[in-house]
């Protein structure tokens, strides 16, 4: 793969083809039974097997032709690129506007982002726009921000944070139907809830480390799944709970009555309204946990969360509780579940046991993990390009023209998201944002390298 | 001021008839020894001697099997340290330690390690989080006085100019350092200290004696440490105490303690021909580390002596027996089985 640096350029190419032929008899190899045949069913329930050989070709071509564009051009590309920023001389160039200012143009764009959708689109198209783009990727990144206190800070491997998620939902559900509590009552309340049945799995798990944990956390969502499935009287079982009380504005509704939203304001009646004031209630909901993560890590909480991260006996010498110092880790991203829990159910109306499966609880740690652990704006950056990347999938209807029509994109999202997993661990395999800020500095903030954190027990 | 009062003339650690065991292993076996308020105690012995594990007892990360460990506060309070939990211990007692190998936060900075070891206090000046959490000044003043505490303590370790760098970063001997002034940030009344100087040049070496003189001096924090560097040991301690196989074989200053026969076998041991050479005939079944013991430590006349090393080589066979069952007996079970 090294190249030396003297070889001409007609021997790249010479050498990219040799290489180039290689991959493509070698993918041949692999692809000729995978891809090249399928077995199917006829008519009369037979198995038969079909000949492929044209899809075979083509991923054969793929893969002859990407090889020697990443030999003959790729690799010199970087090679030079790479020898020309060695050549420089090392100066540090202040970060650009951008950079220092990313926090504020990121949470100023989300606060006028349904304003620009409802002008593009109107208030109807922006219906899909607010609601499947905005509001989902908000409500992970609230997740992701939740979990990111139990994993990243405190570096408790959690892999059943969904049923934090799904303690608050229900929580909202049931209460607002059983009592008719507000949203805005029931919000507290589900974050109350959710953080009691962090606690309460935080007990018999704290003497638990690394996989252990990893093993019991992933128990416990299972079990609160379970239970929703299985408590027939309280949770309707698998029918889920519908027609859940929606969300008030100060106890304005949003629907067509005198009183509603759209007559007080003198508006056409549009569900739009709706989506746009959940949105901004999200949007509110993340901020808050942010600007609580943000101050808890310069609390002597937050610092104790990290240090136990770094090494849990040092912390028992200097007379941490790392009991108690785990559980508000626990109980604190538990809250936040919650929260998003409860939100998550005003927004769909309904919720089910369907909705708080094993992979919710693997997305919202592989964010975390993408993201950077620890770091609030990694994580946004990590939750927008795979929520919203997945959301985008069901939009490319010009794949239809490359693929067939029945090409459907959002199937292949796994394949994608995985494929992205393994991309951004190999270029940057500590997350997005991989560097820790101090909570508390003497001269200046240093950025802490990645090299030095431990991820702690998990 | 006024006459000391009892508390303050009291040691301020007494460990008595502490034993530890970890299952047939004997640890630690019925030592008892003192540390005095404001001196530097050094606990010294070969490898394997327990000196470690006395130390877990004390700082609670180890359950004492028996034995009592008293802690005497300055202002009167005594504290049973066998029965509080480890973090507890810091806590309430003041005891702060260090470890063999550093154990400091490696990803946090130099500062922030020294906050997180002021976290009782944090903690209770920001309203158990939930005052802080609203930006109380209160909490504000509390984090400024820590984060000059902090610069107090860097400043005396000659780190002021790296407070801001991860603690991993750091060379090994300002580690070091740091984990002494991260110990002393949770203001405690006595520091123990596992191998300080393990690892470190002379001139380190030097420099952490004025380090130790100086927390003396400065704080009143009474020491208690472990050490293999002598030139550590005899420059600074105060009072020596030395163990060999968990039990205590001396006790007192560095002088007498340097010219303990008990000692000075226990460290170098002594050669064969030497022991021959001090009996003038030797006997079969006695050991030449005992001999010499009994050499040493009686009154030197050569059969009495050779009686005594005999006693001793017994016992300690017996006291192999106990422990260890015989091997052809274990065999012969290995082979039914």
């Amino acid at each position: 793969m090294t190249q030396p640096t003297t070889r001409k350029t007609g021997n790249v190419y010479a050498s990219a083809a040799r290489e180039a032929v290689l991959a493509g008899l070698l993918s041949l190899g692999l692809f000729v039974l995978i891809i090249g045949f399928k077995t199917d069913q006829n008519i009369r329930n037979e198995l038969i097997i079909e000949p492929r050989f044209g899809l075979l070709i083509t991923v054969v071509a793929i893969v002859t032709v990407g090889r020697f564009v990443i030999s003959a051009f790729v690799q010199p590309w970087l090679e030079a690129r790479r020898k020309q920023k060695a050549a420089e001389p090392v100066s540090e160039a202040p970060p650009s506007f951008f950079r220092r200012n990313f926090a504020k143009i990121v949470i100023a764009a989300a606060l006028i982002y349904p304003a620009v959708i409802i002008t593009l689109t109107g208030p109807a198209g922006s219906l899909k726009w607010v609601d499947n783009f905005g509001i989902q990727i908000l409500i992970y990144v609230m997740l992701a921000w939740g979990l990111n206190i139990v994993v990243g800070l405190a570096g408790l491997l959690d892999l059943g944070y969904v049923a934090f998620y799904a303690v608050g939902a229900y929580s909202y559900a049931l209460l607002s139907d059983w009592f008719g509590l507000s949203f805005w009552v029931l919000l507290p309340v589900a974050g109350i809830l959710a953080a009691t049945w962090g606690v309460i799995l935080g007990f018999p798990v704290l003497r638990l480390r690394g996989d252990y944990l990893a093993i019991v956390t992933l128990a416990f969502g299972e079990i609160i799944r379970l239970v929703l499935i299985n408590w027939t009287e309280v949770t309707k079982g698998t029918f889920g709970i519908s027609n859940i009380q929606k969300a008030t504005l100060f106890g304005i509704k949003f629907d067509a009555s005198p009183e509603g939203f759209a007559h007080l304001f003198h508006l056409p009646i549009s569900s739009a309204y709706y989506k746009i004031f959940l949105y901004y209630l999200v949007l509110g909901l993340a901020l808050l946990t942010a600007l609580v993560t943000i101050r808890l890590r310069r609390m002597p909480i937050g610092r104790a969360w990290e240090a136990l991260r770094e090494d849990e006996i040092a912390c028992r010498s200097l007379g941490i509780n790392t009991v108690t110092t785990k559980l508000t880790a626990f109980a604190t991203g538990a809250m936040f579940g919650g929260f998003a829990g409860s939100f998550f159910a005003v927004r769909q109306g309904f919720v089910s046991p369907e909705s708080f499966v094993f992979l919710e609880s693997a997305t919202i740690l592989a964010i975390v993990v993408l993201g950077g652990m620890g770091s609030l704006m990694g994580i946004a950056v990590a939750a927008f390009v795979m929520i919203g990347g997945i959301e985008i999938l069901r939009e490319l209807d010009f794949l239809k023209l490359v693929f067939g029509d029945n090409f459907t994109p959002e199937l292949y999202r796994m394949l994608i998201f995985g494929l992205a997993m393994v991309v951004v661990m190999v270029w940057k395999p500590r997350g997005f944002v991989g560097s820790r800020s101090p909570s508390a500095f003497l001269h200046e903030r240093k950025a802490v390298s990645a090299s030095f954190t431990k991820e702690g027990n998990a | 001021m006024a006459a000391p009062s009892p508390a303050m003339t009291a040691p301020i650690l007494s460990v008595e008839h502490l034993s530890m065991k970890f299952g047939g292993l004997v640890a630690v076996s019925d030592l008892s020894l003192e540390a005095k308020r404001g001196e530097i105690t050094a606990i010294i012995g070969p490898n394997g001697a327990g000196k470690t594990t006395v130390f877990n007892c004390i700082t609670g990360f180890y359950k004492p099997t028996e034995g009592m460990l008293t802690l005497t506060r300055s202002n009167g309070e005594r504290h049973l340290l066998e029965r509080m939990h480890d973090f507890v211990i810091t806590r309430k007692a003041k005891v702060a330690r260090t470890f063999q190998n550093v154990r400091l936060f490696s990803g946090l900075t130099v500062l922030e390690n020294l906050l997180v070891a002021q976290h009782n206090v944090l903690m209770a000046a920001s309203g158990y989080t939930f005052l802080g959490l609203l930006g109380l000044p209160t909490y504000r003043r509390a984090a400024d006085g820590a984060i000059e505490k902090a610069r107090g303590w860097l400043e005396k370790i000659d780190l002021v100019a790296r407070a801001d760098d991860p603690a991993g970063d750091l060379p090994y001997g300002a580690q070091r350092r740091l984990e002494i002034a991260r110990a002393m940030c949770s203001d405690p009344e006595l520091l123990c200290l596992d191998e300080p100087a393990a690892g470190l040049n002379p001139r380190e070496s030097a420099e952490l004696n004025q380090l130790l003189l100086d927390i003396k001096a400065e704080t009143g924090t009474s020491i208690l440490l472990i050490e293999h560097d002598m030139s550590v040991v005899m420059e600074i301690s105060d009072h020596v105490i030395v163990l060999e196989y968990g039990t205590k074989i001396s006790d007192g200053t560095p002088e007498t303690v340097r010219n303990d026969p008990r000692v000075i076998a226990a460290y170098l041991g002594v050669e064969d021909e030497e022991v021959a050479d001090l009996i003038g005939e030797t006997k079969p079944g006695v050991d030449a580390g005992d001999l010499a013991v009994a050499t040493l430590a009686g009154d030197g006349s050569g059969p009495e002596a050779i009686e005594a090393a005999q006693k001793i080589s017994e016992e300690r066979e017996h006291i192999a027996e106990e422990h260890h069952p015989h091997p052809h007996e274990t065999g012969k079970d290995g082979g039914e089985a």
